[in-house]
């Protein structure tokens, strides 16, 4: 799976820190998300679909190979 | 199970119907909603969209090819108008019935409005949005009913424009029911000084055509009115459905209604075990966690969990984001944990009853933030979370 963030829509829940910590990580000045791995191991699918679902602004997108 | 009705087109409905899907389900997925647009997100309607940053096409929720993928069939523009409990089947607008295995009510809530002849706008959908924002420019005056977060940004945006803006509140400090009177102190001076004139302990009886009409009689002239005054649950349809209505549809601690009926967002009126206490919460996060909670729990009935979240909020307001974590109302106790209230950079902790229940932040970064809410999830006691997390604030 292929993940792309848009930056500018990020309103800094961090939810998607907490689903998958190693995927995402947020800047510290203002909490925007910052993108770990732009191509995680499939082990770590359900914890990114997870991310991208509970993220509060639709900025995580997946796009599935 | 075979078929699924989503009812509420929006952050939880969507949720719930792409965690149906995530969890392998592969039956019929039915998703209705009234509005005429695809899901789309609503915080930006009263930040990016009312300030004219973003264009609507920023605002749906997923791209036409991701709905898709979800293989729904998709009824919009077409309101619920009532639900069959015995007989598992909900009737539509349009006189069709669609009968169901699973049903998720995501109906979500509509604003209060005010009495009176005047016009008055609200802000709850994308065409609300894009009509207040065409009134909005340079010394237009506009009044804001209601210093609510939703009036509070509107007011901050307003302000940005141009506009002569005025926020009338009843309560004598605004917020200080949902955040506490300091806090809301902090955000009222934050309004001043940008120049808002807001006044407190006034209550609007009407909107008048010239702006609207307070308690006492006194005329306050606008050339646009927002109504900011809270919310009204979406559960008309439901009525006679023989489900409880309560201030929203009442759920358990699964977020079920009824054996295979789930509510999810801001209409589901739930009771989060976490804190022990039955709640509505419209918070964003809250929808998509909810739906996809409801989900979960109708596709596997066996292995049911309770929903449990900590809710969380944040508000944009001028160059500061507020951020909440935690069930906040009816707190007994708050204490600045971190930061300087007057710099608008700070933590505060809130206690209710002899617990952690939550905490606020302006201006800090996130690494603050986490273990605060990691122990509000582990209903820390109070003297514990603050004696090991802000061993500083001297407090207890
Ligand atoms: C202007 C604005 C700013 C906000 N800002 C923030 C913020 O900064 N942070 C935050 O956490 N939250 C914010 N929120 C709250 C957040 O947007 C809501 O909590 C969220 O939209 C709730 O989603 P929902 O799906 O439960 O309900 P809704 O978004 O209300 O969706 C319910 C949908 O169901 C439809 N519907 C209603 N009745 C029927 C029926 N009978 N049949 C079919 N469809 C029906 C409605 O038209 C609507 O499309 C804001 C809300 C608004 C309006
Ligand atoms: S969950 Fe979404 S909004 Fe929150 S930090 Fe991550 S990307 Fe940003």
């Amino acid at each position: 799976m292929h993940v792309e963030v848009d930056e500018p829509k990020c309103v800094s829940a961090g939810l998607c820190v907490m689903s998958a910590p190693d995927v995402f990580d947020q800047r510290d000045d203002d909490g925007v998300v910052i993108l770990l791995d732009s191509d995680p191991d499939t082990a770590l699918d359900e914890e990114v679909r997870e991310a991208a679902g509970l993220c509060p602004a639709a900025a995580i997108r997946l796009v599935e190979k | 199970m075979n078929r699924i009705l989503v009812v509420g087109a929006s952050a939880a409905g969507l949720a719930a119907a792409e965690a149906l899907r995530r969890e392998g389900y592969d039956g019929e997925l039915t998703l209705v909603g009234d509005e005429p647009d695809a899901p789309y997100d609503r915080p930006p309607l009263s930040k990016q969209i009312l300030s004219g940053e973003w264009e609507p096409h920023r605002l749906p929720l997923r791209s036409p090819a991701d709905l898709d993928a979800l293989g729904l069939d998709l009824r919009l523009g077409i309101g619920a108008t009532g639900l069959d409990l015995a007989a598992r089947t909900v009737l539509l607008g349009d006189g069709s019935r669609v009968p169901y295995d699973g049903l998720v009510v995501a109906t979500g809530v509509r604003p209060r409005r005010l009495p009176g002849t005047g016009h008055a706008h609200v802000l709850r959908t994308l065409d609300d949005a894009l009509a207040l924002r065409d009134r909005l420019g340079p010394g237009r005056r506009l009044v804001i009913v209601g210093a609510g977060f939703l009036g509070a940004e509107a007011a901050a945006v307003a302000r940005g424009l141009g506009c002569e803006v005025t926020l009338l509140e009843p309560a004598p400090v605004p917020l200080a029911h949902a955040v506490g009177e300091e806090v809301g102190r902090v955000l009222s001076g934050a309004h001043r000084e940008h120049g808002v004139t807001l006044r407190t302990g006034v209550t609007v009886g009407e909107v008048t055509d010239g702006g609207v009409r307070l308690a006492d009689g006194e005329l306050v002239g606008a050339d646009e009115v927002l109504v900011a005054i809270g919310s009204v649950p979406n559960t008309e349809w439901l009525a006679d459905s023989g489900l409880t209505v309560d201030n929203g549809l009442v759920c358990d601690e699964y977020s079920a209604a009824a054996p295979g009926v789930y509510g999810a967002g801001d209409v589901a009126h739930w009771h989060n075990p976490l804190f022990g206490a039955r709640m509505r919460i419209e918070h964003r996060t809250n929808a998509a966690e909810q739906g996809m909670a409801a989900a979960r729990n109708l596709l596997r009935p066996e292995a049911r969990k309770p929903f449990a979240p900590v809710p969380y909020f944040w508000s944009d307001q001028y160059d500061m984001k507020v951020q909440a974590f935690g069930y906040l109302r009816g707190h007994d106790e708050v204490t600045v944990v971190e930061g300087d209230l007057d710099e608008r950079r700070f933590m505060v902790a809130y206690r209710t009853g002899d617990r952690l229940s939550g905490v606020l932040v302006v201006g800090l970064p996130p690494r603050a933030i986490r273990p605060w809410r990691a122990a509000i999830a582990a209903r820390t006691p109070w003297a514990e979370a603050v004696r090991t997390l802000a061993p500083a604030a001297g407090v207890v």
